[in-house]
């Protein structure tokens, strides 16, 4: 029996996606079911100062309609809290609804439930609002002046400013220099399953809610406490989940008002939100500018990197994409200073999007670097590899694994990277100039805090029961979870049956920052290892196994059979033992207690990044022809998922490139393009094939798989890849995304 | 010139039949089976089909045409259930992701995406592989960048384009079926 | 959606009776503007008259050499009927150009011309918008207008004309057949656009009730030798930011004779005339293309995010006059 980890097995919910099986959160069947519409504000600050439903309510089939004035208020409102920490996650430590003042446009002000979505969606329109509405801020350029610097973002989890060395003395010394400024739009998830909660009270103290998200354990904790409830009388299920991205990462409001619209009218209530919806209801990257200034010798290696990075962020809390971690230390630099500035405006509270933090860091960095490789006259590749560090420059600590070096060179082969010519504009096709670019990615493996369980039951005809708490948005976790749980135990893959999404299962950490398939994946290997063993040590001490008194050290499993590692011929299946021995079952809790972050070792996901673009030379337009990407995730599960994985991340950063913009009017304070046909996301005919390849480095330090993730790695270093292949096309630098057709005319 | 004073008054059994704005009988025909739904004429066919027929395969991604998860086929052509009124379908055959495979077996557009992990979170999926099976009958599939062009009104945020490239492709090759009846 | 009530016409006839009794009744076609609008509440007709069983779908030739194409026929069937690709092929582009493949197959082309604005201020029933509720205001004239028109437009509407088939039909000289309560009636196709002006709210001449039954594409060789280009930022999926629809004939290097207009950029399908009376006879060369792309652009107005959409639609003017002087070149 070949090992399950490695391979390219398809994905076990695959029969059921592709016959659309797949019951997705608003598609749960309940019985008297019942629909809610949110109804949001239309400005972006100010007050309610009247409010009439009367036209609303008697409206055909509509239940209630619910306002501030009505809606039982919530218990207590929680501070954000990213929902890798394992605790309640809400998006914002604000909760609507519970007054009359606006903070931002499209906040929720009223819920009307009805027997139809057709019906609630049309009294929603009949309520009658009056405002007062009152100055907003929704653009850096509204306030800049007002910028402060946050002694910690991120939910507390990350100090607001960082240095090392004297980045000024660095400066003044450096004999080349580098000082750019990027712009980057507002992006917005946009998963093609909008978000839902379905929302069924089985008693006054008994709710299930079927909700669309990345941590069930997370919407339970944040419910309990919305709601005054113990965890107990919660239970979350999401059975299959359409995409987030990190829309559904942190807990919003929906799940919660579904909640109380249902003890409300007593039915069960389901919330799905509009696409429109979908862009002021669970977060986005948010507006933001990065100064990069980056001092070198001569040979082009660096002395000092200075990061500044200015935000819009919302009323409520001081959050900023972390997008100074991974520039800080992608390259030897004993000098570094890297600065987090605010400006609060009337917006909810920006969350994670796909490689929070780096997509944009890495983009400002990786764009400086290839104009310092064009100022000496050095490779691009050569320029990392002379600034390559062999150690986390932050700390001086060993990487606990890294692997960039490989990528470079292999993502080289790959391209055809060698031999290029440098000087922009030297390619030409027709109409079409061609340029190639690249870049560095890097991630950081973050690590969850809570011990990370799984269960694992062996039944005795030999197949086994794997659950854990973890939902499946895409990533295939359920299949790698099954691979992990076949070689755990040492069965075949068709014997595994892993069940997640659901509160009640063992606990787990949000699968968010590509901790997911890692954290669920130790606790699976070692509840499976744990079992296994278990039932070695029960063979080994019984009479009649033919393993009796064997070294259970000396025992191994293969296809469901324990037998001596030396004498395969001598042994006995599980289902064997636990016949003989009446035992209809075993079953074993597998608890893994994630490292320390600071254990001695730098931790980070390396890769490198390679494009080629055509440029249209009089009309501007971008179109990239290929893309290659080569990454160094630690231990791939299963090569098909991850690939898949790491291609879809390489294409979400050619659209970050290319065309995601969310446009703020500011005199409305609301978003000018919130549909799918205005925000563009790239179509099938964008997406170039991609070349995706994997370089295996082992590592001992992060998990007991050695597995570093693949969710976010592919999206990192992509778009600057392409603005320096833009710029090696036209002669053209680039500093704004998304890179539209008018710059380049 | 024709009058048509005379034709507004006129009785014609068709046109007279204002139906709504309150719930109707409507009759339709999915996948092969007569069913009704009491729903007003404002209903579309994605909601009657996921709401009131049990049909949750075909999903609701944008309900503004622009992003194709809602595709099914009416009368054998692929359109977006989200922008088609369900009254409107009455006389019209509706089908939907879930006739697709013939029992366990799968349609070989539903296999090859599979194999070729033509899909992540699976929500635009079903859409996908109507659109794809309905572009198998079109015969737009000589080439990646005309199955890309003709592919392009499905969007998959998870990106999963290439994939499904290559699961069109091979079922071209395999001469698969290009429709539902296999 | 506001609560709608719903009937089937079988026949032009009760069509054009049902909805000219009730000032709040509206055709349906297929559905993909009109359903759309309902759902946003930009349009709020409370009785749809269902016009598809009409016998409408036919392309049709006409005595002397056009083609008729049936108002209801669908937009990927007129795309691939094989005469209109001979005999038109820029209105077969225009329209493969257009929406997507299942979009195409809903949609029909009288849907087509009359199809609403994109504007999306127009479709946010919060925003001033003098096109949806005259007398609020123009949001986009100084918002978020990088996809707004340049030409044609007034300080009360700038919104693009959305319809890719409506550009590739003005340069053709094609004519809308109607029939309503008054009768029937033949409306040269630019005429059947309305610019803004001062009442944005009215955009095709139609009286409440009439229906397009046809579009007539008169006999015209040239058309032969056609092509409609179209600038996005999407590959697909998306509307045009410029587009170009362009027959020519050239003969010893002179244009002998030449059929321009603009979509993505005006406030309806643009034709060219100021470019196409001084490229007619002219030498096709970059010179005659860059200075017709020129004088049409002209009196073109930006406001702000839309600036750069005067100097693309002059690149993508020359970029169609040269494709086809190379082709013609070539053959
Ligand atoms: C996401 C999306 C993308 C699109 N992209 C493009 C694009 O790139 N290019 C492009 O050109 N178009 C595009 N379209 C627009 C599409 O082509 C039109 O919506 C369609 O052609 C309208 O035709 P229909 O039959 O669906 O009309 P309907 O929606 O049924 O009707 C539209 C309007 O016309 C009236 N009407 C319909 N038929 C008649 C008739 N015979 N006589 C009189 N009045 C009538 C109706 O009452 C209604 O007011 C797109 C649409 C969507 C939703
Ligand atoms: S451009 Fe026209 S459609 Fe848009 S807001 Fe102004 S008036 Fe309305
Ligand atoms: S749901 Fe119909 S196109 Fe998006
Ligand atoms: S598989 Fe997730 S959107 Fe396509």
């Amino acid at each position: 029996m070949s090992p399950a980890i490695g391979a390219t097995l398809n994905r076990v919910d695959g029969r059921f996606k592709v016959r659309g099986e797949s019951r997705y959160s608003a598609e749960v069947p309940v019985p008297n079911l019942t629909h809610a519409v949110v109804v949001n504000a239309k400005i972006a600050s100010g007050r309610i100062t009247a409010i009439d439903t009367s036209e609303a309510e008697r409206a055909e089939g509509v239940l209630a309609v619910l306002t501030h004035r009505n809606l039982s208020p919530v218990a207590t409102v929680p501070k954000l809290l990213p929902s890798l920490a394992g605790l309640a996650a809400p998006g914002q430590s604000f909760f609507p609804m519970q007054d009359e003042t606006i903070h931002y446009a499209g906040q929720p002000v009223a819920i009307v439930v009805a027997d139809t979505i057709e019906r609630a969606d049309h009294a929603g329109t009949l309520i009658r609002f009056e405002y007062a509405p009152t100055p907003a801020t929704t653009l850096l350029d509204q306030a800049r002046d007002q910028a402060y610097v946050p002694e910690r973002i991120f939910g507390g989890l990350l100090p607001g400013h960082a240095s090392r060395g004297d980045v000024a003395k660095a400066l003044a010394e450096a004999e080349v220099c580098v000082d750019t400024t990027y712009r980057f739009a507002p992006n917005h998830h946009n998963p093609i399953e909008p978000s839902a909660s379905t929302a069924v009270w089985e008693d006054a103290d008994r709710l299930t809610v079927y909700d669309s998200t990345q941590g069930p354990n997370s919407v339970q904790f944040t419910l309990a406490e919305l709601l005054g409830l113990p965890p107990i009388s919660i239970r979350v299920v999401s059975h299959a989940v359409g995409g987030s991205f990190g829309s559904k990462a942190m807990v919003w409001h929906h799940p919660a008002l579904a909640a109380l619209a249902a003890r409300h009218v007593g039915r069960p209530v389901r919330l799905v939100l509009t696409r429109e919806q979908m862009f002021t209801s669970c977060g986005h990257r948010e507006e933001q500018e990065q100064r990069i200034t980056l001092a070198a010798g001569a040979d082009g290696r660096i002395t000092a990197l200075r990061h500044h990075k200015l935000s819009l962020t919302s009323p409520f809390d001081d959050w900023a994409e972390p997008s100074l971690q991974s520039p800080s230390v992608a390259y030897t630099s004993p000098n570094y200073e890297g600065i987090y500035h605010l400006v609060r405006g009337n917006t909810i509270t920006p969350t994670f999007t796909r490689a929070p933090g780096e997509a944009t860091g890495m983009f400002a960095l990786e764009c400086a670097m290839d104009e310092l490789a064009e100022r000496i006259g050095v490779d691009p590749l050569e320029l990392r590899l002379r600034n390559y560090s062999a150690t986390d420059p932050e700390s001086g600590k060993p990487w606990s694994s890294s692997g960039l070096t490989e990528c470079y060179q292999r993502a080289a082969e790959l391209f055809g990277w060698h031999g290029r010519d440098p000087r922009p504009r030297s390619r030409r096709e027709g109409q079409w100039l061609i340029g190639t670019g690249m870049a560095s990615a890097l991630y950081p493996v973050t690590q969850p805090v809570n011990p990370q369980r799984a269960r694992a039951r062996l039944y005795n005809d030999g197949t086994a029961v794997v659950e854990a708490g973890v939902s499946e948005f895409g990533t295939g976790v359920f299949t790698a979870m099954t691979q992990v749980a076949a070689d755990g135990l040492g069965i075949p893959v068709e014997r595994v049956r892993f069940v997640g999404g659901s509160s009640d299962l063992p606990n787990v950490t949000a699968a968010v920052g590509s901790a997911g398939t890692s954290a669920v994946g130790s606790a699976v290997h070692l509840a499976t290892t744990q079992l296994r063993d278990e039932l070695i040590r029960r063979a080994v001490a019984d009479d009649h196994s033919p393993l009796r008194g064997a070294d259970p050290a000396a025992v191994q499993v293969r296809d469901g059979k324990m037998v001596l590692r030396d004498r395969p011929d001598v042994g006995e299946t599980y289902a064997d033992l636990m016949h003989r021995t009446f035992m209809p079952d075993v079953e074993v809790l597998g608890t893994w207690n994630p490292p320390p972050q600071d254990a001695g070792y730098g931790v980070h996901t390396f890769g490198a990044q390679m494009a080629e673009v055509a440029v249209d030379a009089d009309l501007g337009v971008v179109r990239v022809r290929r893309m290659v990407g080569v990454f160094a995730p630690g231990r791939v599960l299963n090569r098909k998922t991850a690939h898949s994985q790491l291609m879809g991340g390489m294409l979400w950063g050619l659209g970050q490139a290319l065309l995601e913009a969310t446009r703020m009017d500011p005199r409305m304070g609301r978003w000018a393009n919130a549909s799918l046909g205005d925000y563009l996301v790239p179509v099938n005919a964008d997406a170039p094939d991609v070349v995706v390849d994997t370089i295996e480095v082992h590592d001992e330090v992060v998990n007991p798989l050695g597995m570093k993730g693949v969710g976010e790695i592919g999206v990192v270093g992509v778009a600057a890849a392409i603005a320096n292949a833009v710029h090696h096309a036209t002669g053209r630098r680039q500093y704004e995304l998304p890179i539209t057709l008018e710059k380049l005319l | 010139m024709k009058s048509y004073e005379a034709l507004r008054t006129a009785p014609n059994p068709d046109h007279a039949v204002v139906r709504g704005p309150g719930e109707v009988e409507v009759h339709l025909h999915v996948n092969g089976e007569s069913r009704t739904a009491i729903i007003e004429p404002r209903v579309s066919l994605l909601d009657a089909l996921r709401d009131r027929l049990e049909l949750t395969g075909t999903k609701k991604g944008c309900n503004q045409g622009a992003c194709g998860a809602c595709t099914v086929w009416v009368d054998g052509r692929r359109v977006l259930s989200c922008l088609t009124l369900a009254i409107t379908c009455e006389n019209r055959e509706v089908t939907t992701i879930e006739a697709l495979s013939e029992g366990d077996t799968l349609h070989p557009m539903q296999q090859a995406f599979l194999d070729c992990d033509a899909f992540q979170c699976g929500y635009c999926t079903p859409g996908q592989i109507m659109s794809a099976v309905a572009l198998l009958a079109e015969g737009h599939v000589g080439d990646d960048t005309e199955i890309g062009e003709w592919m392009s009104g499905n969007i998959c945020r998870c990106a999963a384009y290439p994939h499904i490239r290559a699961a069109i492709r091979r079922v071209r090759d395999e001469g698969g079926p290009g429709d539902a009846s296999r | 959606m506001r609560p709608v009530s719903y009937s089937r016409a079988t026949d032009v006839g009760a069509a054009i009776g049902a909805v000219s009794a009730d000032p709040e009744s509206a055709f349906l076609a297929g559905g993909t503007t009109q359903v759309d609008l309902l759902r946003i509440y930009v349009e709020q007709p409370r009785r749809l008259v269902d016009i598809n069983d009409l016998p409408l779908n036919r392309i049709e030739e006409l005595p002397g050499g056009g083609l008729r194409l049936g108002g209801l026929a669908r937009m990927s069937d007129v795309a691939e009927e094989p005469e209109l690709v001979r005999r038109y092929p820029m209105v077969a582009e225009a329209l493969l150009l257009g929406a997507s493949p299942q979009l195409r197959h809903m949609a029909t082309i009288a849907g087509n011309l009359m199809q609403r604005v994109r504007c999306s201020y127009f479709r946010d029933v919060a925003a001033g918008c003098n096109k949806r509720a005259p007398g609020t205001g123009c949001s986009a004239i100084d918002g978020i207008n990088r996809g707004h028109a340049v030409l044609g437009t007034s300080d009360c509407c700038i919104a693009t004309h959305p319809s890719d088939l409506g550009v590739a039909l003005v340069a053709l000289d094609a004519v809308v057949q109607t029939e309503g309560p008054g009768g029937t009636r033949s409306i040269p196709i630019d005429d059947f656009f309305l610019l803004p002006g001062q009442t944005p709210e009215r955009e095709h001449p139609l009286t409440h009730g009439e229906l397009v039954t046809g579009i007539d594409l008169p006999p015209l060789p040239v058309a032969a030798t056609s092509r409609y280009i179209k600038i996005r930022d999407r590959e697909s999926y998306e509307f045009a930011l410029a587009s170009v629809a362009v027959a020519m004939s050239v003969v010893d290097d002179r244009i002998t004779e030449i059929r321009l207009a603009l979509g993505g950029v005006a406030t309806k399908p643009w034709r060219a005339r100021q470019a196409e009376r001084l490229l007619d006879g002219a030498p096709a060369t970059t010179e005659s293309f860059t200075r017709a792309a020129e004088a049409e652009l002209a009196p073109a107005v930006p406001h702000g995010m839309n600036t750069f959409k005067i100097e693309l639609a002059r690149r993508t003017i020359v970029r169609a006059l040269e494709i086809m002087a190379q082709r013609e070149g070539t053959t």
